[in-house]
């Protein structure tokens, strides 16, 4: 890694503190973290979620980079626009300094509701690096189930009641969906090895192209955890190997971190509120059914890495 | 701005085209940054034209080739935030698509300009012309701009960029034209050389952009009960301003073209006791109409609406000062209201002046429904009745349409 911890206490802040996300809450790391990666001038786009209202409540601003907020959906059309208008103004040498280009949503803004303008502006290969804070719900709305939550996880509009026991289906896989695009580089990370992501945006700012990095940054107010386990349930999503790490450069996957000792889904589970009704009897075969899900995903995923 | 020399106009050339081809024209020769683009039909050729013309280098423009129309604004709104001068155009259910990156254009007061062919809305499945889609943003802070023919939609689209960028205005202007009846009909309109046009229009340069380096912005924050209205009022003071400021660009645009344009066009309307209103292709209809009416002595006359959004009310309503009746006709329908969204205003302006004479709605060529001289020389006949007897009878009324 090129980038030092210690050169990048010195580079300046670009999210400044004071902005208004919650106590505890992870994503401003994966913002202040990823925008330190490169000391290119950078202009950003944020979809409407906890990040753009926490940041930019007018006449408040806490981004020290020029951002731009357009809707829900469309912060990968959005930054596709910018980056266009650079490509062409800095062709011209109306815009002379060199430009990076970085967007950031949630997974609702992301998975769901963006993920056609997404497609879109990774198709067209925008020289632009998307980051998607997945905290698995729209947690900005107040917890409701998009098609990043977990199976049987307990939302506000997939609840676990007398007959339903919260979400019914499995998680989409965004990553491999995004790998598929054949973009030079797509990576998931994990909010608690910060390292690891730091050289994967790194990677992805310096490479041509569009990057797409998935990171899990867990909502402690949506999980149900104590408000400091965020890093904590991160590491045991990716432990449980239900939140794999890894990165698909050209097509190449490789999976950048393999636990010694595989842990039970359970144990990344049953600490969150939001799976609290996995742990009556009846509903083991729920957890069985995440466990048998997870498992076959961890080995598709070490088949495409070729270490099976 | 420096004025353009009168001599330019000289250089007119004059060509057969259709409006697609004619507003594709002016984009070439306005050069825009970024072009967004995204098929619907009746708007489709326009873009296949000044594609054309990127592919053979005819042009400068990028284009964005995005998977949506939502995208296709959205990029745009990107673009010009960067700093760019972006275009893009739609029809219909395209326009529907963008809805809400429509409001996000004005409401970032981002110069786009935007050419929208007008097409009805589903359902039923239509690609006809009808004014449903572009009425339907009429409260959306842009300025909206309708076009007779190919001429006009070329003209219009020229000075848009003018109207759009102008410091008192910066917002996003719409230019209509009516779909497959200007957009796929050559017409014979006369061209502006190009060096004309790009000095008419100028280079863009944006006060507050996104790639600026020396200022980082925020574009679009959460703004809160605290000051959002305040926003909104602006949004109104810069449309208001945008009256006096299409007005002097279109002075100086005749000065590179010989044309004039107003807010209005106001045809025989000086001593007219019965008075159309009307805009788009079928404001060409009426006046012809109009001619043959006259011809038998009867005192009739047409206004046809060019900028709808500011709506240039008293224009309107000082252009018809011997009115007896007045008929306002509409290429949508306001459901719930009864008639159309013109007739409403027009006849709010006519009672904010306090004229007191009959007005009656009509409703026509919904979906691409004909409507011809006869069907306008029909509606003077009933105009007629309603003038001498002072009574409207049925206020909504509707032209070639089965019972």
């Amino acid at each position: 890694m090129a980038v030092s911890i210690k050169e990048m206490k010195n580079r300046p802040e670009r999210l400044a503190p004071g902005h208004r996300a919650c106590a505890g809450c992870t994503a401003p790391i994966v913002l202040k973290t990823a925008m330190k990666m490169t000391d290119k001038r950078l202009v950003g786009a944020i979809a409407t979620g906890c990040m753009e209202v926490s940041t930019t409540i007018y006449p408040f601003n806490a981004w020290n980079i020029s951002m731009i907020h357009s809707a829900f959906e469309n912060a990968a059309a959005t930054i596709s626009g910018v980056e266009a208008a650079y490509r062409k103004l800095h062709a011209d040498g109306r815009v002379p300094e060199e430009n990076k280009f970085i967007a950031f949503a949630g997974d609702g803004g992301t998975y769901d509701i963006g993920l056609q303008s997404l497609s879109g502006a990774m198709e067209r290969g925008h020289d632009m690096l998307f980051i998607c804070y997945d905290n698995q719900a729209y947690m900005n709305t107040g917890i409701q189930r998009s098609s990043a939550t977990p199976f049987g996880a307990h939302t506000n509009t997939a609840q676990a009641g007398s007959v339903k026991q919260g979400k019914e289906q499995h998680r989409k896989d965004l990553t491999a969906i995004m790998a598929d695009h054949n973009v030079p580089y797509v990576a998931q990370a994990s909010i608690h090895d910060i390292n690891d992501f730091r050289r994967k945006v790194e990677k992805a700012l310096e490479i041509k192209g569009a990057a797409f990095i998935n990171i899990l940054a867990p909502c402690h107010r949506g999980w149900r955890i104590p408000v400091e386990d965020g890093l904590e349930s991160a590491r045991l999503a990716v432990e449980t190997c239900f939140w794999p790490l890894y990165e698909v450069t050209d097509g190449e996957y490789k999976v950048n971190y393999k636990p010694k000792e595989k842990l039970p889904v359970t144990e990344w589970i049953f600490p969150q509120g939001r799976f609290k009704h996995m742990k009556k009897p009846e509903n083991a075969p729920l957890v069985e059914e995440l466990q048998r899900h997870t498992d076959k995903k961890w080995q598709e995923l070490l088949a495409k890495a070729g270490e099976k | 701005m420096a004025g353009v020399a009168v001599e330019d106009r000289k250089t007119a050339l004059r060509v057969a085209l259709t409006g697609n081809d004619a507003a594709a024209e002016a984009f070439r020769q306005v050069n825009p940054d970024i072009a967004a683009v995204f098929p619907i039909t009746p708007q489709t050729e326009l873009m296949h034209k000044f594609a054309e013309f990127v592919a053979n280098g005819k042009v400068g423009t990028d284009l964005v080739n995005v998977e949506s129309e939502h995208s296709a604004l959205s990029a745009v709104v990107g673009a010009s935030a960067a700093g760019a001068r972006a275009i893009t155009a739609t029809s219909a259910a395209g326009f529907a698509l963008m809805w809400e990156v429509v409001y996000i254009a004005a409401g970032l007061r981002l110069p786009i300009v935007m050419v929208v062919v007008n097409r009805a809305i589903n359902a039923p499945l239509n690609i006809h012309c009808d004014h449903t889609d572009t009425m339907g943003a009429r409260d959306s802070g842009w300025i909206q701009l309708f076009s007779e023919n190919a001429q006009e939609a070329y003209d219009n689209t020229i000075q848009a960029f003018r109207i759009a960028e102008h410091s008192d205005v910066l917002l996003p202007v719409m230019v209509t034209f009516d779909g497959f009846i200007i957009s796929h009909t050559q017409e014979t309109l006369d061209l502006i050389e190009d060096e004309p046009v790009r000095r008419f229009v100028g280079e863009y340069r944006p006060e507050h952009y996104l790639l600026n380096a020396k200022e980082p912005i925020m574009v679009g924050p959460i703004d809160l009960p605290d000051w959002l209205f305040e926003h909104k009022r602006q949004n109104v003071e810069a449309g208001a301003r945008s009256s006096g400021v299409i007005l002097d660009v279109a002075k100086e645009f005749e000065k590179i073209s010989g044309r004039s344009y107003g807010h209005i066009e106001a045809y025989r309307t000086e001593d007219a006791e019965i008075v159309a209103v009307a805009l788009g292709s079928t404001a060409g209809t009426v006046k012809e109409a109009v001619d043959v009416a006259r011809e038998a002595g009867r005192k009739v006359g047409a206004i046809k609406i060019r900028t709808y959004r500011p709506f240039p009310g008293n224009e309107i309503i000082d252009a018809m000062p011997k009115a007896k009746a007045v008929a306002v006709m509409d290429r949508s329908i306001a459901y719930g209201l009864g008639g159309g969204p013109v007739f409403h205003e027009v006849r709010s302006y006519a009672y904010e002046r306090g004229m007191k004479v009959p007005m009656v709605s009509y409703v026509y060529g919904i979906g691409g429904r004909d409507i011809s001289t006869d069907h306008v020389a029909a509606m003077f006949d009933e105009m007629a009745k309603v003038a001498s007897t002072g009574e409207v009878g049925v206020r909504d009324r509707y032209i070639n349409l089965r019972d």
